[in-house]
């Protein structure tokens, strides 16, 4: 019987609100997202231009690369760029997100410290465009953006890579929130199955609930050793307005927000994703179902402050992180900011 | 109310699914199991004969369709001989034919006949009532006395014959009977008095059907017509029986010579035979010979379309063990449908042959492919460049098995290359960016995935429903769409979300 122990029981589940891949498919993608959106967040560039019309801030746009021809140009392009990334703008689940931290001597240095040269660098556009990052293997296009300078705040959660943070937004509302730390394991990326670690947040507040790596819950990031607990957002309400805003900017109705802290321009848009994966319930601990179900009986066209203060109000949680007491102090701290 | 359309439609569905498998059950006896046997006996006739250095001509008369018995398949052995098969209102027969021959010939005719039950015996035209020869004296007298006697103790054609058949060999047998058997054989003698009272009869001859016997000949029966001449029955010679033994089977009920032989002496035919159990739907396959246009069944088809069915008509069967295995398991599986394809291989190279070679496959082709990577091709110029590696893997590879002489490995050629190319592709691409363990993960998911869906489609049950009742495809159909509804979790989402259940233990 010892390895029933890994297991449970769709009724536990049930009654704790989780919600499977299947009904999120049926259910909330299928229902709400209408497939003509897709292709507004699919494509990172529609989305960046589309971002800038409804004046929500993203990283700035050094250039695209749209044929093979045009790849012999990229190291003219990047003269000048100590930090960038390179997407490719169909691409899925993190794939083919290339990180440059800095360049010294024509070498291009990753995050992890190894070194590329221009020749990797155009191997990659390449094969970006050829489309072996897309969705379906479509010939697509390399979106290169400035690197973010990740708020000092955050800079000991995190190993080599920006964390970011996943506001899933239903129907206008932030639902829940969660920050995901690379770690050695995940190379950098933000992504949970490569072995980030997601901390669960607050959406009253922005401070964190709880965390875990690999779907196991942990106190302190693995790398750094930091304790999680004292985790809080900074700007915390103007960046969930900015999630927010994204409903009326794409009109999707369950919608995946990821965001960065800069330190120089705050809070900033990354990317969308029609299809926000389910982890965002690990890490908070917490089925997504009541909150799910709360805000699909709400009127239709409540501007995005009162949706956030709506959320803010009926989603505040007690961190676990924390033995007793509450994080009242940093949450003003954080808000105020 | 869309909802209750999908509902409608699934209802729809199962029930048109199941009403137009049990109809093709009831109506043309094809049995659910594969397992289900019928009988079939293999007969041989054997025919001996010298020939006289001459041309020879040897016709044998030959069995057709007739009540509990169809013949399916029909063979004969004769080297130098030409054949011709030839069908008239009297039956069938088959004609040897040579310019010389000399010595002892033997000819063989092998038949397999299926038993079965709702096989009905051709409308046969009864024989004129020959001109009778007049028996001579005192004999008429005899003949005219045992008419008279039977005719007057029966009602109709029917009971006329049995007593006239006791009268002649019974228990009753008298001095006029003792006579005539003098002139004739017992059955020649009932027909020729038969026919002398005008009631149409013939003899004709049958092979009592028995397991592993040889040497067997033909036994008389006489063939009796009732008044109207559209209705006749079997009377034993002997005992007056009426009725057809059910192991009889009429090899000539045309009243003619079983075996004619010009040109050759001594010569006779001796018959063998054995009975066997074959699979229903082998047996059945010959059923459809009078296929109707109503009667929508692959089985019209030629033989080698059908053999192209019976595999695409599998198909269906592993998308629903893939619809199965990732909405209500949650199995990951490198491309969808993959599995399905690398099923189907499996079905033509057997499951461990197929697995051996599936792996050896990939993974010499990951080996060449981490080298392709470094020459910084353009994506479908290395895909192509994968695809010209899987051939030469599977080519060399065949060579290989052939000359250790293990034949299993000549089927890795029915693997997908495509397929195998673009597995390969994604699997090279999962490993550089997610490692070794996704790989794992993906590849065993869909490794696991074909393993399942080789199983449920090599299934002898499996491929005997789909096969034979096209309406199973409509019950497939609506499955799918049921599993497409389902929102509940999938079996592998109560493993990945107990941490969360676990909380609540301490609090």
């Amino acid at each position: 019987m010892s390895w029933l122990k890994n297991w449970t029981w769709p009724t536990r589940l049930r009654d704790k609100g989780i919600i499977g891949m299947n009904r999120r498919n049926i259910r909330y993608i299928g229902r709400y997202n209408s497939r003509r959106l897709y292709p507004l967040v699919d494509d990172k560039l529609k989305t960046k231009l589309l971002a800038q019309q409804y004046g929500i801030t993203t990283p700035e746009l050094i250039g695209t690369v749209t044929t093979q021809f045009g790849v012999k140009h990229i190291g003219a392009m990047l003269t000048g760029h100590t930090g960038f990334v390179i997407k490719p703008a169909k691409g899925s689940g993190g794939k083919g997100i290339l990180v440059i931290e800095k360049v010294e001597d024509n070498a291009f240095i990753k995050p992890s410290g190894a070194k590329l040269s221009l020749t990797d660098i155009e191997r990659h556009v390449s094969n970006i465009l050829s489309g072996l990052y897309s969705l379906g293997g479509s010939p697509d296009v390399a979106v290169i953006e400035t690197l973010i300078n990740f708020d000092e705040s955050l800079m000991d959660y995190t190993y080599e890579g920006v964390p970011d943070i996943r506001v899933i937004v239903f129907k206008g509302y932030p639902v829940m929130a969660m920050m995901r730390l690379s770690t050695a394991a995940s190379d950098g990326k933000a992504n949970l199955h490569q072995g980030a670690v997601g901390v669960g947040l607050n959406i009253a507040t922005g401070a964190a609930l709880r965390a875990v790596q690999f779907d196991r819950p942990c106190f302190s990031h693995p790398d750094t050793g930091h304790d999680l607990a004292s985790l809080v957002v900074p700007q915390w309400e103007t960046l969930l307005n900015l999630a927010a805003g994204c409903y009326e900017m794409t009109g999707l109705g369950y919608l995946g927000t990821d965001m960065v802290l800069d330190r120089k321009y705050g809070p900033m848009l990354l990317e969308l994703n029609a299809r926000p994966g389910l982890a965002i319930q690990m890490t908070n601990g917490e089925g997504l179902r009541r909150r799910l179900d709360l805000v699909e009986r709400q009127p239709d066209g409540v501007p995005a402050k009162q949706r956030v203060a709506f959320a803010q109000h009926h989603f505040a949680r007690q961190s676990e992180l924390v033995d007793s007491e509450p994080v009242e102090s940093s949450d003003t701290a954080s808000t105020g900011a | 109310m869309s909802r209750l359309m999908f509902y409608i439609i699934v209802v729809l569905l199962l029930v048109a699914g199941v009403a137009t498998s049990v109809h093709r059950h009831v109506q043309f006896e094809i049995p659910w199991l594969p397992g289900e046997q019928r009988q079939v006996w293999e007969i041989e006739a054997g025919i001996n004969f010298n020939a006289q250095g001459g041309p020879v001509q040897v016709d044998l008369a030959l069995p057709s369709h007739q009540a509990g018995y169809r013949v399916l398949t029909e063979n004969t052995a004769s080297s130098g001989y030409g054949l011709a098969y030839q069908a008239d209102e009297l039956g069938r027969t088959a004609r040897w034919t040579i310019r010389e021959a000399v010595g002892s010939q033997a000819l063989y005719y092998s038949v397999q006949m299926l038993v079965s039950q709702d096989a009905r015996s051709p409308v046969q035209t009864p024989p004129e009532v020959p001109v009778t020869t007049p028996w001579e004296s005192p004999y008429d007298t005899a003949a005219s006395q045992l008419i008279e006697q039977a005719w007057a103790r029966s009602a109709n054609n029917a009971t006329f014959a049995r007593e006239l058949i006791r009268d002649i060999n019974g228990e009753r047998q008298e001095e006029n009977a003792r006579l005539l058997l003098s002139q004739e054989n017992p059955a020649a003698l009932v027909v020729r008095l038969l026919n002398q009272a005008g009631v149409q009869a013939r003899e004709v001859s049958g092979l009592l059907l028995e397991d592993g016997r040889r040497r067997q000949t033909l036994s008389s029966w006489i063939q009796v017509f009732d008044e109207s001449g559209e209705e006749w029955s079997i009377f034993h010679p002997l005992t007056g029986e009426q009725g057809k033994p059910d192991n009889l089977l009429l090899w000539e009920t045309g009243g003619r010579a079983v075996l004619e032989v010009q040109g050759g002496t001594n010569s006779r035919v001796t018959f063998s035979m054995m009975t066997h159990d074959q699979p229903a739907s082998a047996a059945v396959r010959n059923h459809y010979s009078e296929d109707t246009l109503l009667n929508f069944s692959i089985h019209s088809l030629p033989l080698e379309e059908q053999a192209l069915f019976q595999t695409i008509l599998l198909i269906p069967i592993g998308a629903l063990m893939v619809v199965f295995l990732r909405v209500l398991v949650g199995i990951k599986t490198s491309g969808t449908f993959m599995p399905v394809l690398i099923a189907l291989a499996f079905i033509q190279t057997t499951l461990p042959t197929g697995l051996i070679g599936f792996l050896l496959i990939v993974a010499i082709g990951l080996i060449i492919r981490n080298y392709l990577s470094y020459l910084n091709l353009l994506l479908v110029a290395r895909v192509s460049a994968v695809i010209i590696t899987v051939i030469a893997i599977i080519s060399i590879f065949t060579v290989l098995a052939y000359r250790m002489g293990l034949s299993a490995g000549l089927t890795i050629t029915f693997f997908p290359m495509i397929i195998l190319a673009w597995t390969i592709e994604r699997m090279s691409i999962l490993w550089e960016e997610e490692g070794p363990k996704q790989v794992l993960i993906q590849g065993g998911g869909s490794l696991i995935t074909a393993i399942l869906a080789y199983l449920a489609m090599n299934n002898p049950w499996v491929r005997h429903i789909t096969f034979n009742f096209l309406g199973v495809q409509l019950i497939l159909m609506a499955l799918i769409l049921l599993l497409g509804n389902y929102t509940g979790y999938r079996l592998l989402e109560l493993r990945r979300f107990k941490p969360i259940t676990d909380d609540e233990k301490p609090s």
